[in-house]
């Protein structure tokens, strides 16, 4: 056993030790791990944000913009057309707009004026529902629909098997869903059926949820284990 | 101990069972066999079948809540990318991830140096590091990498490295390996760029999402899968690696067993409580 002498080491232990003593009852040791992870995350957080977008992607092209020099450099750089101009690639001086909508989320804290945070918001969500929509029609609608159609018999007994077991529990299941007429009779049978490819497909789902929460506690071993108890 | 029993059983009980479980094969590994399944031979058959030296883009969104499942494929993955000569862009669009995937970048790189390899920064390979923004990331890199990201992690301009003259958008690249924690992640390159631009792609994810992206890999949309752990380890082992996936197997399969055993004995009790109820 060769115990790591890293203060970062013990840290990150201690803090894990105290997350696991949860397991036994809630504690002001677990608590206190709890608060610190929050805090710690936000402010961590707060501080990437700013430097890997606000800084590179909207002060230094309008300081680049309206100043004509390099932020980081200092050296002159090219402002053919102006500050506005699409000769700039990316519409620098237009930045102002989106860095304009980002103040005003902020308004939220000033009920007097909280209303104006709308605008961003609907700036927000509309480009994110355009942006959803496009990616989710191609890629989970047409593409899943043409994925589906898939010849019954391939030529090998084993992969028609699977092929007729996929579309069987693909249609069983999509009229489980059918709700315009009680599932009596034919249509009853087959919602049945589609309800056993369901219970399949959640247990699948719960087997690799387990698989997961135990990879995270393996993970957690094998830190312990090895950077800090330097067993292995 | 009787049937009874066990639905007043402290499910503390458990936990510490479950903890022994997952220790004691830690410490002294069993070597249980390990299998390869078609998901992740076809991950492993992809990267091996482009061509040496291709630009791949390698988008890592994870945290450290992934790092027991994600980071030892990213390493696995880096190594056979590597070893092709293949010249990798990086990115990250997890806030919580950038030190981790720098950290895991460095960690493959200079095993690589070691070995009398020298992989040089700027023109081997390029962390662009974090990105706020989602989806919208996404789409900006389709119009052009350096729009998106006009700096990388270690604060260069991206237009000076020389890796990055060869790289406008999406075009360059002959393959994404996406490797996912969740939400941003695969089903969003898929969605975004995977057909819009038609880039190829694999995808290495945690176990949870796993069962989501199946239909993308029947589809063909994703030309290879690792799920979760599992994946890892498996992956690792076509690879001839015995990495940190590969160690935690043991105690993934007793622990699944254990929790199997605990479902059976917990529906045993509901049916017979059931049937006396009725009786």
């Amino acid at each position: 056993m060769n115990m790591s002498q890293e203060f970062g080491v013990w840290v990150a232990a201690l803090l894990t030790l105290f997350i696991f003593s949860f397991l036994y009852k809630d504690n002001p040791l677990y608590k206190f791990a709890e608060h610190l992870f929050v805090g710690v995350s936000a402010g961590y957080y707060i501080v990437l944000n700013f430097w890997t977008v606000v800084v590179p992607n909207l002060y230094d092209p309008l300081v680049r913009t309206f100043t004509g020099r390099d932020p980081m450099s200092g050296e002159a750089v090219a402002q053919a057309g102006g500050p506005f101009a699409a000769s700039l690639g990316d519409y620098r001086g237009w930045l102002l707009l989106p860095g304009i909508l980002g103040v005003l989320l902020f308004s939220r804290m000033i009920p007097r004026i909280e209303w104006l945070s709308r605008w961003s918001l609907a700036v927000i969500i509309g480009t994110y529902v355009g942006i959803k929509t496009t990616g989710f029609a191609q890629a989970d609608l047409v593409a899943q629909v043409q994925g589906s159609l898939v010849p019954l018999w391939t030529g090998a007994w084993g992969s028609s098997l699977n092929a007729i077991l996929f579309t069987v529990g693909l249609i069983t299941s999509l009229l489980f869903f059918f709700y315009s007429r009680e599932h009596k009779g034919t249509l009853g049978v087959l919602a049945r059926t589609g309800i056993v490819f369901l219970m399949v497909s959640f247990g699948a789902g719960y087997g690799y949820t387990v698989m997961a929460r135990l990879s995270l506690l393996i993970g957690r071993f094998q830190f312990l284990l090895e950077d800090w108890l330097g067993i292995r | 101990m009787s049937l009874t029993a066990l639905e007043r059983l402290d499910r503390r009980w458990i936990f510490l069972a479950v903890g022994l479980l997952v220790l004691g094969p830690l410490l002294r590994p069993l070597g249980l066999p390990l299998g390869t399944s078609a998901p992740v031979r076809q991950f492993h058959d992809t990267i091996a079948g482009i061509p040496d030296g291709s630009l791949v883009l390698v988008s890592c969104d994870f945290d450290p809540g992934g790092k027991p499942e994600l980071v030892p494929m990213t390493k696995t993955a880096l190594r056979q990318l590597w070893e092709k000569r293949c010249r990798l862009v990086i990115t990250c669009l997890w806030v919580g991830g950038p030190g981790l995937v720098g950290e895991t970048l460095e960690s493959v790189a200079d095993e690589f140096r070691a070995k009398g390899r020298p992989l040089e920064y700027g023109k081997d390979y390029v962390y662009l590091g974090f990105k706020a923004g989602y989806e919208a990331v996404m789409v900006l890199m389709g119009k052009g990498i350096a729009g998106a990201y006009p700096q990388d992690q270690r604060g260069n301009l991206v237009s000076t490295l020389p890796l990055m003259r060869n790289v406008r958008d999406y075009s360059s690249f002959v393959l994404l390996v996406s490797i996912s924690a969740g939400y941003p992640g695969t089903k969003e390159w898929v969605q975004q760029v995977n057909l819009r631009f038609g880039l190829p792609m694999v995808s290495g994810c945690t176990a949870v999402s796993a069962p989501e992206y199946y239909p993308y890999l029947q589809s063909g949309q994703l030309s290879g899968l690792l799920g979760g752990m599992a994946g890892a380890a498996e992956y690792e082992k076509i690879r001839g690696e015995k990495g940190t996936a590969t160690q935690g197997m043991d105690a993934q399969s007793l622990a699944h067993a254990f929790i199997a055993l605990c479902i059976v004995a917990g529906n045993l009790v509901q049916w017979r409580k059931r049937r006396a109820a009725q009786s």
